[in-house]
């Protein structure tokens, strides 16, 4: 099913071809927020970047903030950040969309940011993406709308893209997690800020051309609509494809041209996401309950196959340590503990495992989930005790000296190599 | 035992730094972990306080130089 990608080019020609105009949008009035807002709920539009969350709360909370009717914001203009940052290094669902649909978002910036009286909108997109030339020349074939949008980039680190720190970016030029206040409260500069995901903000774009009920008509309906997923790993096309939610994971798989190797496990969600056994993934539907029920995540809408002469003890590993060295260094548990983990980790992923490193982990999963200011090491400490688990057998056969792989095997999961500074280099005049 | 209610001791991770009185404040309370930092009671980042808890829970607060804990309600 192709609801996102229907142009036969990036153009604003080829966009407004197959979708039409964008239906002027009612802007908000006085402390509501414009009469979109009955359609997205209607909807039922979940957050596409990891979270899942209902959008219409989200918009809600956000006016509500900025009328003064939270318990620490006083009456200011909100602002609007279209997260295109893609900090899932096995995510590609981002990019694929704003290269191919670039003005589909830009419609749901505008269209989101009018709903919430914003004038002000950023798009960002990670630092060296190969995506922002098109942006550029998207934005400046579009004649001026109603809301400023500007293209920022911020560095491409797996939390920059944390809603936190991307208006913690927007507002200060430091891409770090921002504790306690949450974005919709004090954002960028201190403003209500609105994050949604470029794919969300896609998906608002058609709601508000054809409305809630239109979107509704397909996919679960606790979560409806399609989705974009990342299918990678041991298939034989791996890439992005729309589906309805709930679609079996079989069939993703499927639509991905088949497992090349037996399946050992998969990933869902992404590295801050969840494995699955192959028989509990073959069972689910991909869907946010259908994934949570048989132990996984739907998250960043990440599906990644493990199989064929590969240790997944070994791609665990080399994940660890990446994420161990994203850390935003702010939190203790998270700045010591997650290279803790990753010793451990790696203790136990090269054959003869270290029997005391395993009982380690065990303590040390415990010692760093809800500890920190953001949630980045709950989703490693989740990574870590989903894969142990899903590969038991092998880490028994680690614990004997040995290993079901052949050594020489190429990894196989992304790990970037590159690592930006948090902090802006040219400073930041955004007030 | 009497309750306060809603009354709790909050941490904020970002601010904290490991100094570790807080955990000779309350050590009923607070435990420190392998690398130095609070583990509060029950986990996270909050602890529930019973009446008996609020001299360690105030005793705490204001023993962090880096004004990482405050009470709450």
């Amino acid at each position: 099913m192709n609801r996102l990608m229907l142009a036969t080019g990036p153009t604003l020609e080829e966009h407004v071809k197959p979708y039409g105009p964008l239906p002027p949008t009612d802007g908000r009035a006085k402390d509501q927020p414009g009469r979109l807002i009955d359609e997205i709920e209607k909807s039922g539009l979940r957050g596409r970047g990891g979270g899942w969350f209902p959008t219409h709360v989200k918009f809600r909370a956000v006016v509500d903030s900025s009328a003064g009717r939270s318990r620490i914001s006083r009456t200011r203009r909100p602002v609007l950040i279209a997260n295109g940052m893609e900090g899932e290094p096995a995510s590609s669902k981002d990019a694929v969309l704003l290269a191919a649909s670039p003005h589909l978002i830009l419609d749901g910036m505008e269209a989101a940011a009018t709903t919430i009286g914003a004038t002000e909108a950023f798009l960002a997109i990670h630092r060296g993406s190969p995506v922002i030339e098109g942006v550029q020349r998207a934005l400046a074939e579009r004649p001026s709308g109603p809301v400023a949008i500007t293209l920022v980039t911020p560095p491409a680190r797996y939390v920059a893209s944390e809603e936190s720190a991307l208006s913690n970016w927007v507002g200060e030029g430091r891409a770090l997690p921002v504790h306690p206040d949450r974005p919709f409260q004090r954002g960028a500069a201190g403003r209500p800020t609105l994050v949604q995901n470029v794919e969300t903000l896609a998906h608002l774009a058609l709601i508000a051309r054809h409305g809630g009920e239109w979107f509704a008509s397909v996919g679960d309906p606790a979560a409806p609509g399609t989705t974009l997923v990342s299918v990678g790993g041991a298939v034989a096309t791996p890439g992005v494809i729309e589906v309805p939610t709930g679609t079996p994971v079989r069939e993703l798989l499927e639509r991905a041209g088949g497992a090349t190797a037996p399946v050992l496990g998969v990933l869902t969600g992404g590295y801050g996401g969840s494995w699955m056994s192959a028989d509990a993934a073959l069972a689910a539907n991909w869907d946010p309950s259908s994934l949570q029920a048989g132990g996984g995540t739907i998250g960043a809408s990440i599906l990644w196959a493990v199989g064929g002469d590969v240790c997944p003890l070994q791609e665990m590993d080399a994940v660890v340590e990446w994420m161990a060295g994203e850390s935003a260094g702010q939190c203790g548990p998270c700045m010591f503990g997650l290279p803790s983990l990753s010793d451990d980790l790696h203790a136990v992923a090269v054959a003869p495992a270290d029997d005391l490193a395993l009982k380690r982990l065990d303590t040390r999963l415990g010692l760093v989930a809800g500890r920190g200011g953001c949630k980045h090491p709950d989703g490693v400490a989740r990574f870590v005790a989903t894969g142990l688990e899903t590969f038991s057998e092998e880490t028994a056969l680690h614990a004997e000296g040995s290993c079901s792989s052949a050594s020489t095997t190429p990894l196989l999961l992304p790990v970037p190599s590159a690592r930006d500074h948090f902090a802006d280099p040219d400073g930041r005049d955004f007030r | 035992m009497s309750s306060s209610d809603d009354r709790a001791l909050v941490l904020n991770p970002i601010l904290c730094d490991g100094r570790g009185l807080c955990q000779e404040a309350a050590p009923d309370l607070i435990e420190l972990d392998e690398w130095g930092y609070p583990l509060m009671r029950g986990g996270g980042l909050r602890i529930r306080l019973s009446r008996d808890d609020e001299q360690q829970a105030r005793a705490a607060v204001q023993s962090c130089p880096k004004l990482a804990l405050h009470m709450e309600r």
